[in-house]
């Protein structure tokens, strides 16, 4: 058995519009801050993992520590689409629980503010002449013309296929999980919307892709976070209050699809999140009802509805029942997105794995002011990127 | 005689895995070995690993298994549209719904659906552009 990894320290930026920072800007304060939390400097750190999605993936890792200490450690640029940030995380777990070293710093950052729509693209002016091209010899975009490629599509699908399959879903439903994360997130100050829907204006509001109108989608905007993870025998040297704070990596999973049938003609985010909360379940040795708080990922109010039952936060087939039951409101049995989720909080894609993470553990430190579960012991964080990637981790408050 | 006119009339399927001689059908690349069945162009089956596949036949009808309708697509997309998934006789097809209003009403979960084609056009050459599409079957 592997050592245990602690999160030493962690930091999330406002999420929102930063018209004035850059990437690296945004990075650097979640370094900084996380590195301030943990009471360590970059000379302490023998890993780096760095994401950012949209654009500097090639040497982000090298652009930050330019701005904030270039020490010689390897770095590891990561990039797996929304579990970006959580690949950053896993691989400076791996590193630790490797022995390689005993201090690692995971860290995502995005520029997403009026980004607008992702994927699908914009159909390029055809040219004059029919010409077969690609894997599907297609003479044209397929972009709308054999089904949506655009992501709030996509994953309108998602949360479809499992009404067909189980029944009880409605446009209603989906809309009425938007209105518990909005209503979550008028208690986060970092969240990018803090402001209360009702059901009627969720509905009411500009349909994107049926059922998911403009508040059932994530938001897109700036941010960043990062963490400082160290190894067991680290802490052990470090001061009593360092060790009251830093909370418990308890499982560090990521996935990716194993192949199911039709899997290459809708995504299936079900079979790889499900395999990636039994390893996570397994390894950290706690189940679903032990869990306070959990972090999934709502990329649309459609793809929450489907999280639960793969997170095995309610039996198969039964995550309507679950969430009307009000279990996953912020007062219910297994709170869900207490941070407002990325509907609102919003979803700078590379911060996102470790901004929940940073949710899960602020929580566990009793430090989450006014929307603080009280009493939180454990909690999960849960991002998929499309194509597909599954990060799941599982905190502990510590025990001293 | 130019080149052309020799083209001028032709038909051309939007992706070559659909077939427009006869009656018009989707076709699938089977994994010799284990039977699943892919749409693109194939290296190796993602299923079981060997690279051996054979061309077949996918039914025309089907059930729809998951739909949206699109109001907001990227620019040059007409909206609305809605993309569905067809279960095929159990081989699953990505494809829109079409001959039917685009809404909640009117597209239901269950609903049985047939193969249709739809044009996108000629070329310049004059070659008509054939794509597909998936229609009420009642
Ligand atoms: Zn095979």
């Amino acid at each position: 058995m592997a050592e245990n990894v602690w999160i030493l320290g962690i930091h999330m930026t406002k999420f929102g519009k930063h018209p004035t920072l850059d990437p690296v800007d945004l990075g650097v304060e979640a370094i900084r801050g996380a590195l301030a939390d943990a009471g360590l400097r970059m000379r302490d750190v023998g890993v780096l993992a760095a994401g950012n999605l949209m654009g500097r993936g090639g040497s982000f890792g090298q652009q930050l520590q330019k701005q904030t200490g270039q020490t010689g450690i390897p770095v590891f640029n990561v990039a797996n689409a929304c579990a970006t940030g959580a690949t950053a995380l896993r691989v400076a777990v791996m590193a630790i629980r490797a022995g390689e070293t005993e201090v690692g710093l995971a860290v995502g950052a995005e520029k997403l503010s009026g980004a607008g729509l992702l994927a699908g693209g914009a159909r390029e002016a055809e040219g004059d002449t029919w010409a077969p091209k690609g894997r599907f010899g297609a003479v044209a975009a397929l972009d709308g013309r054999v089904g949506t490629e655009t992501m709030p599509g996509v994953f309108a699908q998602i949360g479809m296929e499992y009404g067909h399959r189980y029944g009880g879903t409605s446009f209603e439903l989906f809309a009425r999980i938007s209105e518990k994360n909005h209503a979550h997130s008028t208690l986060n100050p970092l969240a990018a919307y803090q402001k209360r829907f009702t059901l009627g204006q969720i509905m009411n509001d500009v349909m994107i892709a049926y059922p998911n109108t403009r508040p059932m989608c994530s938001a897109n905007c700036d941010g960043a976070a990062a963490a400082v993870v160290v190894s067991e025998a680290k802490l052990r040297t470090l001061s009593l209050e360092q060790q009251r704070r830093a909370v418990k990596v308890s499982a560090s999973v990521l996935t990716s699809d194993p192949w199911q049938e039709a899997c290459q003609v809708l995504p299936d985010v079900n079979t790889l999140t499900r395999v990636a909360a039994e390893q996570a379940y397994e390894q950290a040795g706690i189940g679903p009802e032990d869990l306070d708080l959990v972090e999934l990922h709502d990329c649309f109010a459609t793809a929450e509805l489907v999280h639960y039952d793969n997170l095995k936060l309610c039996p198969q087939g039964g995550a309507v029942d679950f969430f009307n039951s009000g279990a996953t409101w912020r007062d219910g049995t297994t709170p869900v997105n207490v941070s407002g989720g990325l509907e609102s909080k919003g979803h700078p894609i590379a911060a996102t794995g470790i901004a929940n993470v940073w949710e899960v553990a602020t929580h566990l430190r009793g430090e989450a002011g006014d929307r603080q579960i009280a009493g939180a012991r454990v909690g999960l964080a849960h991002v998929i990127g499309l194509g597909s990637a599954c990060g799941v981790h599982i905190l502990e408050k510590a025990a001293v | 005689m130019t080149s052309e006119q020799s083209l001028a009339g032709r038909r051309i399927p939007l992706v070559d895995y659909l077939v427009l001689e006869g009656e018009p059908h989707l076709v699938a690349h089977e994994c010799v070995t284990c039977a699943a069945r892919y749409f693109d162009r194939r290296n190796a089956c993602a299923s079981c690993e060997q690279a051996e596949f054979r061309v077949v036949d996918v039914p025309t009808e089907g059930e729809l298994r998951a739909f949206t309708i699109v109001s907001f697509a990227a620019p040059g997309v007409p909206v609305p549209f809605v993309a569905g998934v067809v279960d095929c006789g159990g081989t699953t097809v990505r494809g829109n719904v079409v001959n039917v209003p685009p809404d909640p009403e009117h597209v239901r979960l269950g609903m049985k659906l047939r193969l249709t084609t739809t044009s996108l056009g000629t070329d310049a050459a004059g070659v008509e552009a054939i794509g597909y599409g998936f229609e009420p079957a009642a």
